[in-house]
């Protein structure tokens, strides 16, 4: 009963993280959105007895995605600042 | 014994998870970025150090691998809340209106 | 009367996410929505420790560990990066 109730919460706090991901305009919000979802989806992994699973989604998803997403955002900020 | 051990860590385990909770509470009603860092971080920090360590005790096996992950969010925690702290401050996001200290732009200033 | 903790700690849990997931929703500035970030992942390790106590599984904890590391990696590049002005 209660393992019914925390997969369905994650899973709705998943939805609700892709639609700010989807509907916000500003893009450093949208990749810290996205790294929500991949978090609550490897919660979600976890709860439906997928441990190696959630491993992997919690280091590729939410860690190295927002790492690189965040680098290339600061590389482009850097380079098109020298270039005006 | 074992008894003894239960009841010790379900308190630190409720303990932990209702600091969990007025952190989050705290996240939700303070007024400025800078004291939504202090509620969202430190009361997390400690509740989830209380949360484990009432699992320890719960668990008396898996005592030794969660010391590392709470020695581990010792180091961590409070690095990312001053980082983000840095970061509020440097983007130029103002404190509520009732702050009354700014020790960092004393210190830039005195520093240019 | 160890299912009344485990219930309760598990209520509380599910608090403190509604909490921080309703200021993710509102942070007027991105740095909020980074603040709200964090917490949601603390809170997330404190569920799934929990969840392994329930189910008994010790592979849950590296999990858990896994999760601290990465999570903390993608604060800290998001801080550096929201550092130079939004946008």
């Amino acid at each position: 009963m209660i393992a019914l109730i925390a997969t369905t919460g994650f899973a709705l706090a998943m939805l609700i993280a892709a639609v700010v991901a989807l509907r916000t305009r500003a893009t450093a919000v949208a990749v810290i959105a996205a790294g929500l979802v991949s978090l609550f989806a490897s919660v979600l992994f976890l709860f439906l007895a997928a441990p190696d699973v959630a491993m992997t989604e919690a280091a590729i998803g939410s860690g190295l995605t927002t790492f690189l997403f965040f680098f290339v955002l600061g590389r482009i900020r850097r380079e098109s600042g020298h270039d005006q | 014994m074992s008894g003894l051990l239960d009841v010790i860590g379900g308190i630190l385990l409720i303990g932990g998870t209702a600091f969990l909770a007025f952190g989050g509470l705290g996240l939700l009603r303070m007024p400025d970025t800078y004291t939504r860092i202090q509620a969202g971080t430190k009361a997390t920090t400690l509740g989830t150090l209380l949360t484990l360590l009432g699992i320890a005790f719960l668990q008396p096996a898996w005592a030794l691998k969660l010391l590392l992950i709470m020695l581990f969010l010792m180091f961590t925690n409070p690095l990312s809340s001053q980082v983000l702290a840095r970061a509020a401050h440097r983007a130029g996001i103002a404190p509520a209106p009732q702050t009354r200290a700014d020790k960092l732009a004393e210190d830039e200033e005195g520093a240019a | 009367m160890l299912d009344a903790f485990l219930i309760t700690a598990a209520s509380l849990i599910g608090l403190a996410l509604t909490f921080a997931m309703a200021r993710f929703l509102r942070g007027p500035r991105a740095v909020d929505r980074v603040v709200a970030f964090d917490a949601l992942t603390i809170v997330s390790l404190s569920a799934i420790v929990l969840a392994g106590l329930v189910t008994g599984r010790a592979i849950y904890l590296d999990v858990a560990l896994v999760y601290a590391l990465l999570s903390f990696l993608g604060v800290i590049v998001a801080a550096r990066y929201l550092e130079g002005g939004e946008e």
